[in-house]
């Protein structure tokens, strides 16, 4: 039996297997995905750090911006622990060798994100994500890491409420595996992509394991929270970094005026760019004036993606953009051992709520969180897997497999799943109130309901991308009820939440974390006490 | 618009399509969506970065996230790896020639870098293993054991590196099967989407490996018969 399973091979798992490794002899890291195909390899702004050299910022300073962006909804304990280990965390990456830009004084560069006093986003052009995504991934290597790739998770092994393994789907063979280890951590990414053309995210960021872990009886918390980007590229929802407005970039209106606070947390942002669509005004982003040769030093894979896609050219002309769904901060409920609900079921990352973005996530701390909570998950994995007796039960489950080749195939699901999307997009996105979102609620029962009815068309064992699309759709469904469910019992507006029919910030009753789980065979809501 | 995709390697299999201006990738989808769900081919983040997506269009590798598709495109999958299925192809055995040549940092020293020292393998460090080079390398081709474009480029990104410390077993590792089979042909720099140019990153490997005393074995044997490079430096 291994001592510990890490499922999601973005940033997250990478350095959480890598801290493993360090302390225990077996290590695996599954996947969905090849690991440098993980969605961390997108993120383009930078990883927070209050380094000393440029002198105007601290780490207190750092501690102090996280908590008001995240509308006090963040963990103090938490977003301590985030914000003082950053310094070891940029160390650690520069000790494997990840390539970040230099500043004149051949120091790390630094640079200045939204809600942030001072330039602390470490980076690499842009594409930071990217070279922490490789540069981890070649220390696996280095450390001799062994990787299952093309692994779909399709459940875990829990009894008592105790995790013991999981159940994956190899994609190359569609044969059935199950991974018997001592502890398991997710590591899985977010679920943005309930959002679908709507969301700035990679295609993997279904939510599974979530909800996966809540059919097993995990408890996911604040799963309300969803950060909209305020910059997409308007056709296709790719996004144009905030380092863009970061070094100086406007947002206009149809008229050519600016109307917001560029620099702003990104709720605010984004609500105002809302408002301004809701007006009937085209938005967009102007960083003409920043001029070509900084453009193509700081920006390149903007500049290449607005050519592309919005057929513009940002040095001469100006970006379209509307906001979109780009990170969750809800996930599975953690303590400060980062462990769930579930005893031995770990989770980190973007996938897992630390509790250190509270209701709206500085820009850049996502990274920084991967690193430093990636470590600390590894080492406590590690000990728990050390200290626990061998624990190893029969449990025979029903293969979704199985159920889903009764499913009759009357229904498209694809087109469920774009409907499903829009309709988020609509009443679950940057404002919601009671009514839109109990529309929302009653299309995913009957979108539940019609379940058999749907299904898979490709029969092969070999790669069924059509089989995995429909398992992601089923896992983003179970999602979607939990979000919807959660964001009507919150009866406030906070951050990332925006209710149109409280407009106001209620701490007496909601200064606390939505809490999600299986009653019996329903969903229920509670907050934290 | 008319688009043919090799589904095995038999036939082509063709597709009419309503889209105008699209990317491949967004042809793909909306094939796979409305038209044939059996259609396979891996992607993610649909911006260039991920390296999911690489196959080949009119006999050239490209990303189908970045490809404009135009009428009559012919798309097969990469050259010289297995197939999965359709456009899928199995990267894994290119991917362990990253292992195989130590391509990590060996030992760290801790020092300033500067803007110039950055400059010496930034353009190395944008690679996606999109593993398209692979697909373009004629010495590939024949010789499954050599060790290919981006693990070289990525050894070089690490030799390069300032913060490196310890070089000697990567010089090492790429004397058999490595810089000195590659005949310099150039058709990885002109597969790669990130402008990165395997070939002229082994050129300079071949270069720092001289100045460590090894020397091309083909020369050696050429001009001295048998002359072993490591034997007496
Ligand atoms: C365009 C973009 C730009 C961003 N820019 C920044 C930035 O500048 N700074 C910043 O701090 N943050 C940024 N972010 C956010 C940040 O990149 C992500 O939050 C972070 O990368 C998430 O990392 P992760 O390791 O948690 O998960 P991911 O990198 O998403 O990896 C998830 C892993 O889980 C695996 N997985 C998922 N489901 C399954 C399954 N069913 N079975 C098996 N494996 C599975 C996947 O294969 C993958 O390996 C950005 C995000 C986006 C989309
Ligand atoms: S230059 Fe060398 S590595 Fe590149 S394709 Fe030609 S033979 Fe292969
Ligand atoms: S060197 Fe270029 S072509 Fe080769 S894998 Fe890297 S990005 Fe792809």
């Amino acid at each position: 039996m291994l001592d510990v399973l890490v499922v999601g091979s973005g940033a997250a798992g990478l350095r959480a297997g890598l801290s493993a490794k360090n302390s225990v002899s077996s290590v695996l890291i599954a996947s969905k995905q090849f690991p440098t195909r993980s969605q961390t390899c997108m993120a383009q702004g930078g990883i927070n750090a209050a380094l000393s050299h440029s002198g105007e910022d601290s780490v207190e300073q750092h501690f102090k911006d996280t908590i008001k962006a995240g509308n006090d909804l963040a963990n103090e304990d938490a977003v301590k622990k985030l914000t003082s280990n950053a310094k070891e965390a940029i160390e650690y990456l520069e000790s494997i060798g990840v390539c970040f830009s230099r500043d004149e004084n051949s120091k790390i560069a630094q640079r200045k994100l939204g809600g942030a006093y001072a330039s602390r986003a470490c980076y690499a052009q842009d594409f930071t994500g990217l070279k922490i995504l490789h540069t981890l991934y070649d220390e696996c290597n280095k450390q001799n890491i062994e990787f299952k790739n093309d692994y779909f998770l399709l459940d875990l092994l829990v009894e008592n409420n105790r995790c013991f393994g999981a159940i994956f789907l190899d994609k190359k063979t569609g044969k059935v595996e199950e991974i018997k280890a001592k502890s398991v951590i997710l590591a899985t990414g977010g679920y943005s992509k309930i959002y679908g053309k709507y969301s700035t995210n990679s295609s993997s960021a279904t939510g599974d394991a979530l909800a996966i872990a809540y059919s097993n009886g995990a408890k996911l918390s604040d799963m309300e929270f969803v950060q909209f980007h305020p910059t997409a590229l308007k056709n296709s929802s790719i996004l144009i970094s905030e380092s863009a407005r970061g070094s100086g970039g406007y947002l206009v209106n149809s008229k050519g005026e600016r109307f917001t606070d560029e620099l702003a947390p990104r709720d605010i942002v984004s609500r105002a760019i809302d408002d301004e669509i809701k007006k009937g005004e085209d938005i967009f982003l102007d960083i003409r004036h920043l001029g070509e040769e900084f453009i193509d030093e700081e920006l390149p894979q903007e500049r290449k993606l607005a050519k592309l896609y919005e057929k513009i050219d940002p040095v001469s002309e100006l970006i379209p953009i509307k906001p979109s769904a780009h990170y969750t901060m809800g996930g599975l409920e953690v303590d400060e051992n980062s462990m769930s609900s579930i005893e031995a079921l770990f989770g980190v990352g973007e996938c897992a709520n630390h509790k250190v973005h509270g209701a709206n996530r500085l820009g850049g701390n996502s990274l920084l969180e991967l690193i430093v909570f990636g470590k600390e998950v590894g080492e406590n994995a590690c000990s728990f897997a050390k200290n626990s007796n061998l624990f190893d039960a029969q449990n025979v489950k029903e293969n979704i497999l199985q159920t889903i080749k009764t499913y009759t195939n009357e229904v498209d699901f694809y087109k469920e799943k774009e409907a499903l999307a829009e309709l988020f997009y609509k009443n679950v996105g940057i404002s919601r109130d009671e009514s839109s979102l109990n529309v929302v609620l009653l299309e995913i029962s009957k979108m539940k309901e019609n379940l058999p009815f749907m299904g898979v068309k490709d029969k092969s064992e070999v790669y069924n991308t059509n089989l995995i699309e429909f398992l992601e759709f089923m896992n983003i469904l179970k999602l979607s009820e939990l979000i919807v469910s959660s964001a009507l019992k919150r009866k406030e507006s906070r951050g990332a939440h925006f209710r149109s029919d409280y407009l106001s910030r209620d701490d007496i009753n909601f200064q606390t974390h939505s809490i999600a789980s299986l009653k019996g065979n329903s969903l229920n809501v509670e907050f934290k006490k | 618009m008319i688009i043919k995709i090799r589904r095995d390697s038999e036939t082509l299999e063709e597709f009419e399509v309503l889209l105008e201006d699209n990317t491949l990738l967004e042809v793909l989808e909306h094939i796979k969506s409305t038209k044939d769900a059996t259609l396979s081919y891996d992607h993610s983040c649909r911006s260039g970065v991920c390296g999911s997506c690489a196959v080949r269009v009119n006999s050239k590798e490209e990303l189908a996230c970045e490809y404009k598709l135009k009428d009559g495109d012919i798309v097969e999958p990469l050259k010289n790896i297995k197939i999965i299925r359709d456009l899928v192809v199995d990267n894994d055995d290119a991917q362990r020639f990253n292992q195989k040549s130590n391509a990590w940092l060996e030992s760290y020293i801790k020092t300033d870098v500067s803007k110039e020292d950055e400059k010496q393998n930034e353009l190395q460090s944008d690679c996606i293993l999109c593993t398209s080079c692979y697909s373009a390398c004629p010495v590939y081709e024949v010789n499954k054991e050599f060790l290919g474009p981006f693990a070289l480029t990525r050894v070089w990104k690490y030799v390069a590196d300032k913060r490196e410390d310890d070089i000697k077993q990567k010089i090492e590792l790429i004397q058999n099967n490595g810089i000195w089979d590659c005949t310099l042909c150039g058709e990885c720099t002109i597969a790669c989407p990130q402008g990165i140019s395997p070939k002229d990153d082994i050129m300079m490997l071949r270069s720092k490996s001289g100045v460590k005393g090894y020397m091309d074995p083909n020369f050696s044997t050429m001009s001295f018969g048998g002359f072993d490079p490591n034997g007496g430096f």
